[in-house]
């Protein structure tokens, strides 16, 4: 296997590891906040900060060590999307930091603070959407290159039928993944009246997000014929495995059976989609300007970086198990017994 | 100064630095100062010495949480204001910033683990071991991306030919000169900071009337602290004049005003300078210790100013960053050395008022020298950004948008700035220390 589809697929994985991860964070700050106005929220809220509390960190450096990865493997994505994103991505910056300060601000200072509640919601929904630009951006079509300088052409970006059916899919697939998971999380607290209502939330919101797929399916078609083509005779296999696993996890939690099995599958339903449409977008990186194999970095430079890459993962995926195991897979924990 | 993309975006990375090293600095010096007050107090069985782990643990999340955002900030805006910058960087420096992800994301982690388990394992000391990772993690995160700043500094690991990286070599990147001496210097003013802040708190709870046993525990333990640190600190310092003298002489000419190149230099304290004759008045010269700073003798032949291009020399005004700097390090030390002594002497009170004025001065003093160290540093390898390879303005983006961005990032910080305070002093004002010890260590003594 070549560097650069080392790279890729590493990067790509961190990637869909932070949509997962991400995707419980978002969801789950709207879910709290929407209990609290609906004056709900001694049912879920308590349980929703027991997970998230010792994780919020983490979830953001999947983010960090994703775009640190992209510059270190494919420097010239920084040149491009650098110019680029100025605006869309310093917005999601701000959200960013206003989330992740509030969040803290309100669990670890004052608690019970509607409008710190607030911010932490309304930002969950809005920064899936801001960061889901860098990928519409990717399919070309919005960037322009005059006299060597790079130019973002915002208003093609807001008018574009494609980029808006990926920030429904991105917002809707935040909720649905969210809300599957804390279904399981509350029924492993044994916790019935949360995973009463997490489980309407899963259901409520399965249905959006296989139209915003098909949406996304379709814009493209439009938008990108070139990738679309690819998508659908290379990759096939892999969208309808996608849909098997919805299929499944939508079953499951309907019948109120197997939330862990539902919450994986929900998992294998993104990575099937997610990577299917990663490899139909290859040799792009970002199209037509930056592919894979001739804007890798030098080979010295792409070697020390998978050689950190595994010396890290040694260290990193104990840690993380330990994590998981004291703050997903220890009952009493997740029953709010344990301090 | 003309408010151009270059302008703004210089002044737009330095904003969200100068607010971000607040964060990051007692971010790597707390978990030290947490894990030794743990540390002592399972040793003695002491649990005034818990429960000032335990608060700072808890102060210490906040600040952590507005380190992560604004150092997400940081990481997102270098390739957003500098993409040609990013682009080379990329080439050569991937490495450390890569590692620098893991040693974050090492410390997030663990970081995670320590706040929840406190009553969670049956050994005490497991829960302490949880410290470690966390000291590694924010310490080696200030190792490795100092190390980039260092290259940026004093370039190597590469060639340049024809306007393209040839032969790179990232460890040697990663090791340049700049290296060890700004890492040692960076990770013991942190720790320094780090404490002297934890001491103006505590000193200025006893100035509030409210002395006692653990406030003045806190007080004598940070103190000490501050003291140790400053010693490493001023140790450090000199490490990097002696390289600055070496690798970098421009910087340290500007920052010294010294023009001419020769042997028993004078060191210049204060004072002003007239920028078109370049007369220095109003200043304290200290005869030949320049030179003696330099390279620990006076017949040292320091490099001047004048050696320097006209439009690469760093402009003079880093000298009042560089007296600024200086003279908090040693207020700083002197302040904490007399308390440790006084403290000593059985009839001597360490608790007086103007000490303990000047230990809460400490505190805030520390982090205006940290800021002020790091404009010195920055400012002081202007014009480049890679120094002897690209200039900064070769680097900055083409986008018209950065005078909205940085707006936008005013405005963030200063609502960030405000909250953080307020959610801090909210914190603690709630639950004094006293009530808290009654009600987590009711069986005390």
């Amino acid at each position: 296997m070549s560097y650069e589809l080392i790279g890729i697929t590493v990067l790509w994985t961190f990637l869909y590891g932070y949509l997962i991860v991400a995707s419980i964070d978002f969801g789950a700050g709207f879910f709290a906040f929407y209990a609290r106005i609906k004056k709900k929220d001694h049912l879920i809220n308590d349980l929703i900060s027991r997970y998230l509390s010792p994780v919020w960190e983490v979830t953001n450096v999947f983010f960090v060590f994703f775009f640190v990865g992209i510059v270190g493997f494919f420097p010239a994505t920084a040149y491009y999307y650098g110019t680029a994103l100025l605006v869309p991505g310093s917005v999601a910056i701000i959200l960013i930091a206003i989330r992740g300060s509030f969040y803290a601000f309100n669990n670890y200072g004052s608690r019970e603070n509607t409008f710190y509640l607030f911010l932490y919601g309304a930002t969950g929904l809005l920064i899936p959407a801001s960061l889901s630009t860098a990928l519409t951006i990717s399919e070309g079509g919005f960037l322009d290159e005059v006299d060597g300088n790079v130019v973002f052409l915002a208003k093609e970006l807001f008018t574009s039928p494609y980029s808006w059916s990926v920030v429904f899919l991105s917002i809707v697939s935040v909720l649905f993944i969210s809300a599957t998971f804390l279904t399981y999380y509350a029924d492993r607290a044994d916790d019935q009246q949360a995973r009463k209502t997490l489980r309407q939330f899963a259901l409520f919101w399965s249905m959006p997000t296989i139209v915003a797929s098909l949406l996304v399916f379709m814009s493209l078609q439009m938008h990108n014929p070139q990738h679309y083509d690819k998508a659908v005779t290379d990759y096939w296999w892999m969208f309808g495995l996608s849909l098997v696993c919805f299929g499944f996890a939508s079953w499951f939690i309907y019948i109120e059976k197997r939330y862990g099995t539902a919450f994986i599958m929900v998992m294998l339903q993104f990575f099937f989609a997610f990577f299917g449409y990663g490899a139909s977008h290859l040799p792009y990186i970002l199209y037509p300007y930056i592919t894979l194999h001739e804007n890798v970095t030098n080979e010295t430079m792409a070697f020390a970086l998978v050689v950190v890459f595994i010396l890290g993962l040694l260290l990193l995926i104990p840690s993380l198990f330990l994590l998981m195991r004291l703050f997903l897979f220890d009952a009493d924990y997740v029953k709010g017994k344990k301090k | 100064m003309e408010l151009d993309g270059v302008m703004l975006s210089r002044l737009l990375t330095t904003m969200t630095l100068m607010f971000h090293i607040i964060f990051a600095t007692v971010g790597v010096g707390i978990p030290i100062m947490i894990a030794i007050a743990e540390f002592i107090g399972i040793k003695r069985n002491d649990p005034y010495y818990l429960l000032l782990a335990r608060r700072w643990a808890r102060g210490y999340t906040i600040t952590v949480a507005v380190g992560v955002v604004t150092g997400t900030a940081i990481g997102l805006q270098l390739s957003l204001l500098w993409p040609s910058f990013m682009e080379v960087a990329g080439q050569v420096i991937a490495l450390p910033l890569f590692m620098e992800t893991f040693a974050f994301f090492f410390e997030a982690i663990f970081l995670g683990i320590y706040l929840y388990t406190w009553d969670r394992f049956k050994g005490k000391w497991t829960h302490w071991l949880l410290t470690i990772p966390v000291m590694i993690g924010s310490s080696a995160s200030a190792l490795f991306i100092t190390t980039v700043n260092a290259f940026m500094n004093t370039p190597q690991g590469f060639e340049l030919k024809n306007g393209e990286m040839i032969n790179i070599d990232p460890i040697a990147a990663m090791l340049n000169p700049a290296t060890p001496s700004k890492v040692f210097h960076v990770v013991t003013t942190s720790y320094m900071t780090s404490a002297a802040i934890l001491a103006a708190i505590a000193a200025f709870a006893i100035l509030k009337g409210r002395g006692g046993e653990y406030e003045k525990k806190a007080l004598r333990l940070t103190v000490a602290c501050t003291f140790i640190f400053s010693i490493l600190t001023a140790v450090a310092g000199d490490v990097s004049a002696k390289f600055l003298a070496e690798e970098q002489p421009e910087k340290l000419a500007a920052a010294e005003w010294h023009f001419e190149t020769e042997t028993e230099a004078d060191l210049i304290f204060f004072g002003t300078i007239n920028e078109e004759t370049g007369e220095v008045e109003n200043e304290i010269r200290v005869p030949k210790l320049l030179s003696f700073l330099a390279g620990n003798s006076f017949q040292t032949e320091v490099i001047g100013l004048n050696e320097t291009p006209e439009d690469e020399r760093p402009p003079l005004w880093i000298h009042y960053m560089f007296d600024t700097m200086v003279s908090i390090g040693m207020f700083v030390m002197a302040v904490t050395m007399l308390f440790v002594l006084i403290d000593r002497v059985k009839k001597w009170n360490a608790f007086n008022k103007p000490l303990l004025l000047a230990i809460l001065a400490s505190g805030p003093l520390s982090m205006v020298a940290i800021e002020a160290g790091w404009i010195l540093a920055e400012v002081g390898r202007q014009p480049w950004i890679l120094r002897g390879y690209m200039k900064v303005a070769e680097a900055a983006t083409t986008s018209n948008s950065v005078g909205l961005t940085f707006a936008m990032f005013a405005v963030l910080y200063l609502v960030l700035g405000v909250m953080a305070v307020i959610v801090l002093i909210r914190m603690f004002k709630n639950s004094p220390a006293e009530a808290e010890l009654e009600k987590r260590f009711p069986n005390r003594g």
